[in-house]
């Protein structure tokens, strides 16, 4: 049974980092614009001829 | 797409979708209105930007000022644009733009490929609700101003105010609210989950040693809950308490405390497990009722002052040649050009051009007025015509429109009172009652004897008092309120505002662009109906003419072609002269046509005479907003008193008393002291005062009245310091919205009933000394989903009647 001091440390461990995910995430404005990327999503990307064109857009 | 219709005549541009009546312009097989469409869409092929157009159909705005020359000189002035940038780095700068013409998917694509167009940006990305574009450019490739200039050749003018100069960057979005929900959230989640041997009573089956390891998890977990989370009840506990008075944080700061206090003991003791996961549970919700009624608009500025009215810059003439320079930099003597549609800065005096100034916005003038020169002319008109000349004679903060905003009468503003607001004074009561009934079982088990009893029962009653329903019925309504309210467009600064809108009993409207339509006009012919040739002959005559009469005959005969003039003439204010297919033809006041003037003020009489003979006039009335009628008659209905304050002339007196009955107050030529005064004189009469307004000249009223609510054709345009702004098109629902918002307080008292269900049902555990963890994790929860379901569901139920 002891083993289960072992599970509680690993899966708050686990938890805590999550919470460090969401707040990083928030902090660098990845909820600012919610509208636009759903917009973006649907553009296309376009056969490079000339001159090459950046197909990533950004995110 | 080309929609070439034969029958009906009507060509489509291809760029911007606008009708090719006045000019045709074919390129490339496509039809373009105008030299500024061909030429956006010359720069896309070149460029092979061409995907702009499969987005949508007709997606580009047709680029009204062609001319660029030196209208953006002012950018290469490094003061300025430190200012206007976010940042800079030397090689790369980075600034924000609002562009008001973002409205499609086009668009946004478009303005994320620039780079395309000129190597020099290195980035632009696109933030769509708020119609703003990021750019990143590499200094030494291109410039600010030629950032700028290319984004106006597209037909993407960004839009710089005086305001943006001051305004240090956008208010950063305070993110603290959501970092304290997600802590609270994760605390809570797993305070809960480490509670559950003590729910199910499981650790009476496990070794002691681990029923205290959760235990200090759980007293571990609720530290950050308990010192980072809930300072801002503690906060407005204290601040409530100084002024001796219990707002609605008291309770809630009460109850945290109690409960991190009783179940701290109970854990280092080891008597118990506590209550952390309600403890935490009731930071979190009401963490989130707090966020959820904090929703602001915030593409949307509600206190906006002269400066985001005027523009940087101005076309200023030094050593006879033109240069643009700042604004605030205007001195007096200085003469400047102001081209049509443009803003005049400062007061001047006309020297050359003809002067139609459009007041409506500053003193609600409906109809443009026009200068001579030599004459005055005040800052705040829009130049409607040709290019006129001027010669300032104040500075810009000396100005007649400055000195409006700056009026000491306007500067009063009425206390925020917390005590308004009715959650805080249910709250007020409510505190006194818990604490009685906490003391009296504390004292009814002290009788029996029983000291720990009466310890658990007091500190119970505190707990299970769950401020937590009571204290999420208001934000969650008023909440909900908002959005709604938000969804029928009309966008309120803060959730107090609703609250002040259920008092109004007053309702006062301003005439010139809140009851009529702003540049819209009612036009019928008097006289015997005229023939093709006689519209022709109108139609080759006013497209001759800058005059806004002319102007809006010109639109009015938009199907008609026009044909040849000879001999045109202009006489500035009377009427316009000329041969059409040989024939005199004079189109013009009352006089100019040889009649003799009515006193008649009620609409514009512009006379036609053709070949000496008198054919009839045109009558030109503004146009109302649809559904007047309909929301006067509710409003009264409602024993609302309504009252009209108008700048303009009276000549629609007749009209209005038609709409507004007998017992509505209208007066005219209102001056906007004027207007402010009234209002007061009806606070001093203890109404609640609603005032609906668009311009500058309602600035005054709009802030002393109880409710300022600004009416706008588009949201993001310039209006005057309020409390809410209506979409124009959704005037129609004002009664609506009024009942709206009376029903939400309806609703919130509606809510405190089920809280204090809640709270009998928890009380009685409570005094008896019996209650457990388990059942206040219970009760919490779900009381708090029932109040947040009744709340959200009624009001929704409400905005769905008429």
């Amino acid at each position: 049974m002891q083993i289960i001091f072992l599970l509680i440390a690993f899966s708050l461990l686990l938890a805590i980092g999550f919470l460090i995910a969401f707040i990083w995430s928030v902090k660098t404005g990845q909820f600012e614009d919610d509208y636009t990327p759903s917009v973006r999503i649907l553009f296309d990307d376009e056969k490079t001829d000339s001159p090459p064109s950046d197909s990533k857009k950004n995110l | 797409m080309i929609t070439a219709d034969p029958t009906k005549q009507l060509l489509a541009c291809f760029h911007c979708g606008d009708d090719c009546r006045d000019e045709r312009i074919d390129y490339n097989e496509k039809l373009f209105c105008c030299e500024g469409c061909k030429l956006v869409y010359e720069i896309l092929q070149e460029n092979n930007l061409c995907s702009y157009y499969d987005f949508n159909t007709t997606p580009g705005v047709s680029p009204k000022k062609k001319y660029l020359e030196e209208r953006f000189a002012f950018l290469d002035d490094q003061k300025i644009k430190q200012r206007l940038i976010r940042f800079t780095d030397g090689k790369s700068t980075g600034i924000t733009l609002f562009v008001p013409q973002i409205h499609c998917s086009s668009c946004i694509w478009l303005l994320e490929h620039l780079s395309r167009i000129n190597k020099g940006v290195i980035r632009s990305q696109v933030n769509f609700l708020r119609r703003e574009v990021n750019i990143n450019y590499a200094e030494e490739k291109i410039s600010l101003r030629q950032v700028i200039e290319m984004l106006v050749t597209i037909g993407y003018e960004p839009l710089i105010n005086l305001d943006d100069l001051e305004n240090k960057n956008r208010k950063y979005k305070d993110n603290t609210s959501v970092y304290k929900i997600g802590v609270a959230g994760f605390c809570f989640g797993n305070i809960m989950l480490f509670s559950f041997p003590e729910y199910f009573s499981l650790t009476d089956f496990i070794e002691p040693g681990f029923r205290n390891i959760f235990s200090y998890i759980n007293l571990g977990l609720s530290l950050p809950v308990f010192f980072y989370c809930s300072t801002q009840f503690f906060q407005g506990a204290w601040g409530g308490i100084k002024q001796r008075f219990l707002n609605i944080d008291v309770p809630i700061a009460l109850g945290i405390v109690v409960m991190f206090v009783r179940s701290a003991y109970e854990i280092i003791t080891g008597i118990g497990a506590g209550f952390m996961d309600t403890m935490a549970g009731l930071v979190f919700f009401m963490l989130i009722g707090r966020a959820f009624q904090n929703k602001t608009y915030e593409s949307i500025s509600f206190d906006r002052d002269y400066k985001s009215f005027f523009p940087i810059s101005v076309m200023c003439i030094k050593n006879g040649s033109e240069t643009s320079i700042p604004v605030s930099e205007l001195k007096v003597g200085d003469r400047i050009m102001i081209r049509n549609e443009e803003l005049i800065p400062a007061d001047a005096l006309l020297i050359k051009g003809t002067a139609n100034i459009d007041y409506s916005f500053v003193t609600g003038e409906a109809m443009p007025v026009i200068k001579k020169t030599g004459e005055l002319i005040y800052a705040g008109g829009k130049q409607t015509g040709t290019t006129i000349k001027l010669e300032v004679v104040k500075d810009i903060s000396q100005s007649y429109l400055t000195q409006l905003w700056n009026k000491d009468a306007y500067l009063q503003k009425h206390e925020e009172d917390g005590f308004q607001l009715l959650v805080n004074r249910i709250s007020h009561w409510f505190t006194f009652v818990i604490i009685g009934v906490a003391l009296f079982a504390f004292i009814w088990w002290m009788i029996q004897n029983e000291f720990s009893r009466g310890m658990n029962a007091f500190t119970a009653v505190l707990i299970i008092a769950c401020p937590c329903a009571l204290a999420i019925s208001s934000p969650f309504t008023l909440g909900n309120v908002l959005r709604i309210f938000g969804r029928n467009k009309l966008y309120l600064k803060n959730y107090s505002v609703i609250e002040k809108l259920a008092k109004v009993d007053t309702v006062v409207f301003d005439k010139t662009g809140t009851l009529t339509k702003t540049n819209s006009n009612e036009i019928s012919f008097v006289g015997n109906e005229l023939n093709e040739d006689e519209r022709k002959m109108i139609k080759s005559l006013v497209k001759h003419s800058m005059h806004p009469l002319s102007r809006i005959l010109n639109d009015h005969l938009k199907e008609t072609a026009a044909s040849e003039v000879k001999n045109y003439s202009e006489r500035i204010g009377k009427g316009i002269e000329g041969l059409v297919f040989g024939i005199p033809v004079k189109i013009g006041s009352a006089v100019f046509t040889g009649n003799s003037d009515d006193d008649d003020l009620s609409s514009i009489k512009i006379y036609v005479l053709i070949n000496q003979t008198l054919r009839g006039y045109y009558s030109v009335k503004n146009t109302y907003r649809r559904g007047l009628e309909e929301v006067v008659g509710r409003l009264k209905k409602s024993n609302y008193q309504l009252v009209v304050l108008s700048g303009d002339h009276d000549g629609e007196m007749d009209f209005l008393r038609k709409i507004f009955g007998k017992d509505t107050k209208i007066c005219f030529r209102q001056s906007p002291s004027e207007k402010l005064r009234y209002i007061q004189s009806l606070q001093r009469e203890h109404r609640n005062v609603l005032m609906i307004g668009d311009g500058l000249n309602d600035a005054g009223a709009l802030k002393q009245s109880n409710v300022g609510i600004s009416v706008s054709d588009d949201v993001n345009n310039f209006s005057p310091a309020c409390d809410g702004i209506l979409n124009a098109e959704k005037f129609d629902r004002l009664p609506s919205l009024l009942r709206i918002s009376k029903g939400s307080h309806k609703i919130i008292l509606g809510s405190f009933c089920i809280a204090l269900l809640y709270n009998l049902i928890g009380l009685s555990f409570a005094v008896s000394g019996s209650l457990s963890p388990v059942i206040a994790a219970i009760l919490m929860p779900i009381s708090s989903v029932t109040i947040i379901a009744f709340t959200t569901g009624f009001s929704n139920l409400y905005s769905k009647g008429k």
